[in-house]
Order: C-alpha cells, then sequence, then structure tokens
C-alpha cells in the first residue's frame, strides 16, 4: 500500500472474555471450549482465524423436524431451520455472520419462492467478503431482488423506480443528517431508466424462473444522473453508486454499525473511508473493526435475536430438531427472510418486553430437550456456588462477572430459604436447577456480548 | 472516548438519516439519566386492571406503577374528544381509492390498473370521482355526513421517500431533525403527567407520532403474556420470576448501555408476567369484517376500551396492508383497503352503538400518495393523496377541491388542494379547542379547512 493506515489497533488484555466478546459479534458465539481455544492464539491470529477459515464445514447433526422432515423449498417455517442450521454448525462463523448482515442490509422479504429466497442467502454467503463493488452486481441482478424490487417489472417501456430508488437511498448512499439527499429524484428516474432490462418468465405452479437481462427490455437512451450522462445500463448505475462521494461513508458507518455500537472517531473513519476507496474490498475494513480498542473496550451490544438464538444452541451442541423456531424467531423480533421492511430490522428494537418473551421461549425449548425430570432424586446438599457452576457448566461455561454469578447465587439461596420438609431438599434442589439453566440463559450479561 | 449513553448511533438512525422517525430520539425527562436504546425514554409496563392488555409506558420514569394507575383512575369518567390516527403505510394510492374516471388523461396514464366507471359508487360531491368498489364503507359513511375528504392533501416540495414524508406527517411540520411527534406534542399541552394512556399506539411498540416531551404516552400490544420454564414448578417458579427481576433490575443500572436495556427489558417483562397472569381474550362484536384479523380485534379493543371510560386522548395504529404497489397492484390493493376501510366503518359503528361516536373522530392517511401514470404493473412514488376524517361531529364534506390531472408537478404527480398541516390545525382548533400556535410551527401562515361541524 503506498500510504499507512493508522487505525488503531486494541494492545489489551485478549482473554476467553475478549474472545467470547469476538466470537459473539463476528459469528454466532462460541461452542464450548471455543472462546479459549481463540484466546490462546491472540488477536491477530484469532481475527485471521475469522477471515480466512478453513474450508467449509458443517458439523453436528443434520437437521430435520419433529416429524423428521427437512424441506427447504416447500414446507412452512424450514426455510428458517435451514439458514438456523448454518448459522449452527458453520465452521466459518464470520462467513455465516456477514450472509446475515448483507440479508439485513439488503433486506428482501417474501417473494413467493423460498427457493430463491434461499438462493440468494446462499449468494449472500458466497459473496460474504466480496469486494462491495461485485457484491452491489450480484445483488442489482439476484433474482429475489429483482422480484423484491420489481425489476423484472421495470422495462423501457414503463420505467419502475423502485430499485433504484432503494440502491440509493438504502444500499449505497443513504441519506445526511447535515447535507440531506445525495441524489435527486431526477436521478432516481435516470436510475431506473439505466437498470431496466431484466426480466423473468412466469410459469404456472413454478413462479418465475428464467430471469435474464434482455436488451429489448432496456432503455438505451442517454441517461444523466449524478450530472454525468451517457447510455448507462444497470451497471453503470452501481458504479455511479460506488463513485459517488456519499458512498463509501455511507458504508463504512453502516458496516462498522454491525460490530460496534458507539461511531468511529473521525480519523478512525476517515482512514477507513480512504482504505474502502483504493479496492472497495470488504475485509481489510472487517479486519480494522475487529481489531479496533472500541471493539473490546466500548459498550457491550445487545445480541441480535437470531444470534442469541443460535448461540445458545451451539452452546448445548444441539442441531435443529423442529421447526418452532420459525415463530420463535418471530416472537423474538429477527425471523430471517421476513425482515420488516426493505431498510432491514431496527436494532433499536432487538429487546423490548414482546422480543423477551420470544427469547425466554427459544431458551425454554432448548432446555426442555433435557430437564432434569426425576427432580425428587436430585442432590440433596448442592450449595448455591455448585449449583451455579453446574448451569454454567451446562451452557459451555461462559464468562460471566460478579453482578451475575451474585444474582444467580441469591437466587438458590432463596430456594434454599424455602425448604421446609426433608423432602424438599432434593425436590426443590432439582426443581432449582432447571431454573438455574433458564436463568444463566435469560441474565442480562448473556443476552449481550 | 466512546460515549457510554449516547444513542445517536446505530444503522435505524444510520439509514433514515435526516429521515430519521420522530420517536427515535425523545429527550430524556431526568439530567444524567442513561438514554435506553429502544425509544430513548425510560419504559416502564404495567396493566390495567380495568381491561388493558400489555403495556409500555414511555416517559414517566419519576412515577412509579402505582402513580400512573391511580393517575387514570383519577383522570376517569373523561368525557373530552377523542382521535384516532390510522396510518396506511407505504404510500396509498389514492387515484385507485377515488378515480377520475372521466378525465380523459387518468385514462390515458392509467392502463390496466384503471378504475371504470360504474364499477364503484360515484363521489357525492364530484361526480367525476368514483369511488373504488372495495372502498362502498366510505361512501356510506360521507353520504351520512360521516366522512371529510381531502381529495389531495400534502404540502409544497414534497419529499418521495417513505421515510422521510411519513416522518414530516408524523412531526407536523417540514423538518427532517424534530424529534417530536404533532400527537405528542398535543398531549404535552392537554395532558397529564400521571396518564399514560393519553396518548396509546396499538401496534405494541411507540408510534412516532405520539412521541411527547414531558407527559408520558403508552403503547399495547395483545392481551396475553405468558413465561414458563421447563421443569420448574411452585414455589420455585415464583422465586425464580423475583430473582429474574431482581438481576434485571441490577442490570438495569449498569453504566454500560448495552447491559442497561438488557436489564430493564428484564424488569419490565418480569413485571408484566405477573400483573397479565390472568388476563382473559377480548371478544370482537359482530359489527366487524373478521372476528380473527388483527385490525379488527385492536380497533374493536380500543372501542372497549374508550366504552370503559379511559382516559384516552390520542390514538395512533397502522392499518392493515401493504401500499408500496410498485407491482402486482391490482392483486393486492382491493383487499388491503377492503378490510381496512370495513372494519373502519365497524368501528364507527360500534362507537355509535355504545353512545361514544360524538367523542371520537378518526384520521386515515398516507405518507403519499402515488405517480398518476402506471408503469407496468404497479405505480410508482408520487406526492398528494387522499386523507380522511371519519366520525359524526365531522364537517363531512371534501376539504380542497379535486386538482384533476391535467395540471400535474414537475414530478409529474398530483398537485396539493389542502396542506396536511393546516388539516392538523383544524383538528387542534375545532376539535381539541387548543390553539394550534402552541403545536405546528408556523400555523398562522395555514387557513383553517372545517373540519369539525361548527
Amino acid at each position: 500500500m503506498g500510504c499507512v493506515m493508522a487505525v488503531p489497533v486494541y494492545d489489551g488484555e485478549f482473554s476467553e472474555k475478549e474472545a467470547s466478546r469476538l466470537l459473539w459479534r463476528a459469528g454466532f458465539g462460541p461452542k464450548p471450549g471455543e472462546a479459549k481455544k481463540l484466546a490462546d492464539k491472540g488477536l491477530s491470529k484469532a481475527v485471521t482465524s475469522l477471515l480466512e477459515p478453513p474450508k467449509a464445514k458443517l458439523v453436528g447433526p443434520e437437521p430435520q423436524d419433529e416429524d423428521g422432515n427437512f424441506e427447504p423449498y416447500d414446507l412452512y417455517g424450514h426455510d428458517v431451520m435451514w439458514w438456523l442450521d448454518k448459522m449452527v454448525r458453520s465452521n466459518q462463523p464470520l462467513v455465516e455472520r456477514m450472509a446475515l448482515n448483507w440479508h439485513d442490509w439488503f433486506a428482501t422479504g417474501d417473494v413467493g419462492s423460498l427457493k430463491l429466497s434461499i438462493g440468494q442467502a446462499k449468494m449472500f454467503r458466497k459473496r460474504a467478503f466480496e469486494g462491495f463493488d461485485k457484491l452491489i452486481e450480484h445483488v442489482t441482478t439476484d433474482p429475489a431482488m429483482l422480484i423484491w424490487l420489481s425489476g423484472i417489472d421495470n422495462n423501457r417501456w414503463n420505467p419502475n423506480e423502485n430499485y433504484g430508488r432503494e440502491l440509493m437511498e438504502l444500499f449505497m448512499l443513504g441519506v445526511s443528517d447535515e447535507s440531506g439527499y445525495p441524489y435527486s429524484e431526477d436521478d432516481v428516474r435516470e436510475q431506473a431508466r439505466a437498470l431496466t432490462g431484466w426480466r423473468a418468465n412466469w410459469e404456472e405452479d413454478v413462479g418465475y424462473e428464467n430471469f435474464r437481462f434482455d436488451p429489448g427490455y432496456h432503455d438505451k437512451g442517454t441517461k444523466t444522473i449524478f450530472g454525468q450522462s451517457g447510455k448507462f445500463d444497470w451497471q453503470d448505475s452501481c458504479r455511479l453508486c460506488l463513485e459517488h462521494e456519499a458512498h463509501a461513508p455511507h458504508l463504512v458507518g453502516k458496516l462498522w454499525s454491525y460490530f460496534i455500537p458507539t461511531p468511529p472517531d473521525p480519523s478512525t473513519r476517515a482512514d477507513l473511508e480512504s482504505m474502502y476507496r483504493a479496492n472497495y474490498e470488504i475485509k481489510p475494513l472487517l479486519k480494522a473493526i475487529l481489531k479496533h480498542p472500541v471493539f473490546y473496550e466500548g459498550p457491550s451490544m445487545v445480541k441480535p435475536p437470531i444470534v442469541y438464538i443460535a448461540g445458545m444452541l451451539r452452546a448445548r451442541k444441539f442441531g435443529i430438531r423442529e421447526d418452532s423456531w420459525s415463530w420463535i424467531s418471530d416472537m423474538a423480533g429477527q425471523r430471517p427472510f421476513r425482515p420488516p421492511n426493505v431498510s432491514g430490522w431496527d436494532e433499536e428494537r432487538w429487546l423490548d418486553t414482546s422480543s423477551y418473551r420470544g427469547r425466554w421461549y427459544a431458551v425454554s425449548y432448548i432446555t426442555r430437550k433435557d430437564q432434569i425430570e426425576d427432580v425428587d432424586e436430585y442432590l440433596a446438599n448442592e450449595t448455591p456456588v455448585e449449583a451455579v457452576d453446574k448451569a454454567l457448566g451446562y451452557w459451555g461455561d461462559p464468562v460471566i462477572d460478579t453482578a451475575t454469578r451474585d444474582g444467580l447465587e441469591e437466587f438458590c439461596e432463596a430456594v434454599e430459604a424455602a425448604i421446609e420438609d426433608n423432602w424438599q431438599k432434593k425436590t426443590y434442589r432439582g426443581l432449582r436447577q432447571n431454573a438455574l439453566r433458564v436463568m444463566v440463559a435469560m441474565s442480562p450479561e448473556m443476552q449481550t456480548s | 472516548m466512546p460515549c457510554n449513553h449516547c444513542n445517536e448511533f446505530s444503522r435505524a438512525h444510520l439509514l433514515r438519516g435526516a429521515a430519521a422517525e420522530a420517536g427515535r430520539g425523545l429527550p430524556q425527562i431526568e439530567p444524567g439519566m442513561p438514554i435506553p436504546a429502544g425509544t430513548g425514554l425510560s419504559r416502564r409496563s404495567f396493566m390495567l386492571r380495568a381491561g388493558l392488555g400489555m403495556m409500555s409506558v414511555y416517559g414517566a420514569s419519576r412515577l412509579g406503577f402505582a402513580d400512573l394507575q391511580s393517575g387514570i383512575a383519577r383522570a376517569q369518567g373523561a368525557s373530552d374528544p377523542i382521535i384516532v390516527s390510522v396510518f396506511m403505510d407505504g404510500g396509498m394510492d389514492s387515484l385507485s381509492v377515488l378515480a377520475p374516471v372521466t378525465d380523459s388523461v387518468y385514462n390515458s396514464l392509467r392502463g390496466d390498473l384503471r378504475l371504470i366507471e360504474g364499477q364503484g359508487p360515484e363521489f357525492a360531491e364530484d361526480d367525476s370521482l368514483m369511488w373504488h368498489p372495495r372502498a362502498t364503507a366510505l361512501d356510506t359513511l360521507h353520504r351520512a355526513g360521516k366522512l371529510s375528504v381531502l381529495p389531495a392533501v400534502g404540502y409544497t416540495d414534497p419529499d418521495q421517500s417513505h421515510f422521510t414524508s411519513r416522518h414530516y406527517w408524523e412531526v407536523g411540520e417540514l423538518d427532517a431533525n424534530e424529534r417530536t411527534g404533532w400527537l405528542g406534542r398535543l398531549i404535552d399541552v392537554i395532558g397529564a403527567p400521571d396518564n399514560p394512556i393519553q396518548g396509546l399506539s396499538l401496534d405494541g411498540w411507540l408510534l412516532p407520532s405520539l412521541a411527547s416531551t414531558t407527559n408520558p404516552v403508552a403503547a399495547i400490544d395483545g392481551s396475553s403474556y405468558d413465561l414458563w420454564a421447563p421443569g420448574v414448578w411452585e414455589p420455585v417458579d415464583e422465586i425464580m420470576f423475583e430473582h429474574v427481576q431482581a438481576m434485571g433490575q441490577v442490570g438495569g443500572s449498569s453504566g454500560d448501555a448495552g447491559r442497561a436495556v438488557a436489564g430493564r427489558t428484564a424488569d419490565q417483562s418480569i413485571e408484566l408476567r405477573s400483573t397479565l397472569e390472568n388476563f382473559g381474550e377480548v371478544t370482537v362484536p359482530p359489527v366487524y369484517p373478521d372476528d380473527d384479523h388483527w385490525f379488527c380485534q385492536n380497533m374493536s379493543a380500543l372501542s372497549a376500551m374508550i366504552d370503559a371510560d379511559l382516559p384516552i386522548r390520542c390514538v395512533s395504529v397502522s392499518a392493515p396492508g401493504s401500499y408500496d404497489t410498485h407491482d402486482n397492484q391490482a392483486g393486492t390493493f382491493g383487499d388491503d383497503i377492503g378490510i381496512t376501510f370495513d372494519t373502519l366503518a365497524a368501528f364507527q359503528a360500534d362507537l355509535e352503538a355504545r353512545g361514544l361516536a360524538d367523542r371520537v373522530i378518526t384520521l386515515v392517511y398516507s405518507e403519499f400518495g402515488r405517480r398518476p401514470e402506471q408503469n407496468a404493473t404497479g405505480t410508482d412514488h408520487g406526492a398528494a393523496g387522499a386523507a380522511f376524517v371519519m366520525g359524526t361531529k365531522v364537517q363531512g364534506e371534501m376539504v380542497g377541491e379535486w386538482p384533476g390531472l391535467g395540471t400535474l408537478d414537475e414530478d409529474d404527480n398530483v398537485v396539493h388542494t389542502s396542506d396536511f398541516r393546516a388539516l392538523y390545525c383544524s383538528i387542534l382548533e375545532q376539535w381539541f379547542d387548543v390553539d394550534a400556535a402552541q403545536i405546528i410551527p408556523g400555523a398562522s401562515s395555514f387557513a383553517r379547512p372545517q373540519i369539525i361541524a361548527p
């Protein structure tokens, strides 16, 4: 590189605690022992291991519903099983996490075909670290996106502004507090014309198929976009946005927000922007963000609902064994393939009384699988400390602080104080252990990373 | 140093940029209080034994549940006027609700989406317009003098972004940085510091038009709330809930913003669970078109709440349907407006049957109308659109004439013949008897259309 990048790098302790934050924010949380292993590598190698993962492999049992079926293209809710399974079993956590981030960024909802929705998710996984210049071309021509934002309805006779507007407003340029819109309504119209030409065929019993660019459907005339004129096509649309001065700030700020809950300082921001402008690469940005001091020293983030669910399944080394995850993830506020609108999920609403209940249900659906049934045969002398240790062990020994531990031990003591008869010594301790499993998972500390 | 209490940085904020929604950044009401990630205000949840579902309260951090409940109780028996604001999300195609079927420009700009004369009832005040066949409920209300109609409402220099235009309507001015809603500011003027249900969102979260500064408002979301832990029963379950709540309270006071949100949410959720344990379901009266539909359930529950003398003043709710009809408009539009308008007419009939109709008006609006020239199978974002005000006390007449399609604006969209801020000023003064200048910036520059019968 010709210029020296001065983005600061975290040089504090990289223990299991920091490694755990890295795995939750850049993946779906640690499996038992994973945080310790990652911490042993040190920060630099840990980040490299996420950015240069081993060959993709799914580890653990295959997904299936209660009846032994798994038909992601055809059965209701199995699309969610399909993606959640990847989050849980992937050995490439950052690839999988970026696929989810891109799904939020290019939020595509129900297009009437699970096959096309899943096809888009596969594209996001395959291109998780792709340069944005290439990624945006794949997004623009992705079949699910062509349906979702009316690309196949956009032709030279009837230009449709849906994609062109959101391409600028949401995907690439944004709207600024200070300077307002970096584009005009004329730009929206001219973008729509440039983007014409994509079509598909509607086949009864199949849906849309044969997505293609048809030069006969494309408006070959001259368009003027951002003050430049030419016989622009869809690739020019993407390129002109890439070259727009508002693009790099928008991309850097948005990408950063997936990993760190406070804005980058001006110098970091400027460095990241110039780094990005060099070649539109995503990987160097990810590397700089994941090694930034604020990532480790700054405040915690609420885990996105589907990340939390996948992470708790990983902590138990559980596979996907029911289709309930579709309604549970919905209740928790983040059902994959169903973002609330084209601007994606609103992370300011990750936790409220409604979604808290969804998270609680998710935990209950995990712990009910192996709850202690014979509570009247449980250990009569288990101490509060032992009980908490055991419940932490159930979840793979996550790192917790004294506030959380104190809260759990106080509960244990309160249960012991309620014991009046001899038979209750075993039974209440058994019930207590079942309760502790839920309480560890639902603790404020475990909701954040 | 990163600011731990700062909520100005989030994707939601970045995405919307200047077009941010009003409810995002309510001012804090106690100096030094950390701003929670959800709303910018501390939020408590509780339930009214009078018959409400689960509720989150915004903006009452100084008051405990008991204070709020007694505040509501004190305010009971009120006979004050109420507004229900219904938002049709996505930009409703007004040209398909009131179609200018005799206009040759309409017939040339609209291809297969065009409505044909005779398909629906003629608009009683202008025979060049025809109601959509699924909007006959509005025709009936209008002929009965219970519906004021704004066929082309908007504002100068119309914005065609969903997020920005909706924001303008919510805050009641053309200011991207305003953070309080027009109904929230009204609550600050006419409301009480201890009555959160004076401003009520039926969507489960705070709708931006209700965002207030000093007086509390609330959101409700369904009517049941249960939590259970596998293999845990009495008495350990109650001890568990008590300690989950205690851990939430500890977390809620954390200096770490993320942990504080998680703690507060746990605290509120357990509170909610204990108050809602034995709460039953609401029955939808037969006048509503579909008792299984959430919109019918919500509107009938609202009618029951008003009937129970709850001190409600401003209500905000989203209509069913998706009105951003860039493609396949014919496939969804009729059903969406059908359930919306039929339910609203049922709500009106319900209020009348309960003897409450003289206290309630219902405003129906969308962030913009759509482009007169259709694209292949849908319509793009437009400018002026339609709004309606329903109630027994409304003037029941057209406000601002239909401008026709002969003259369009510079973006080829419908020009406005009434301004939404003038509509708000009239509602504030004629319905709430409040000086609009306190609430709508630049109120003096708007002529007041007669919305409420004198």
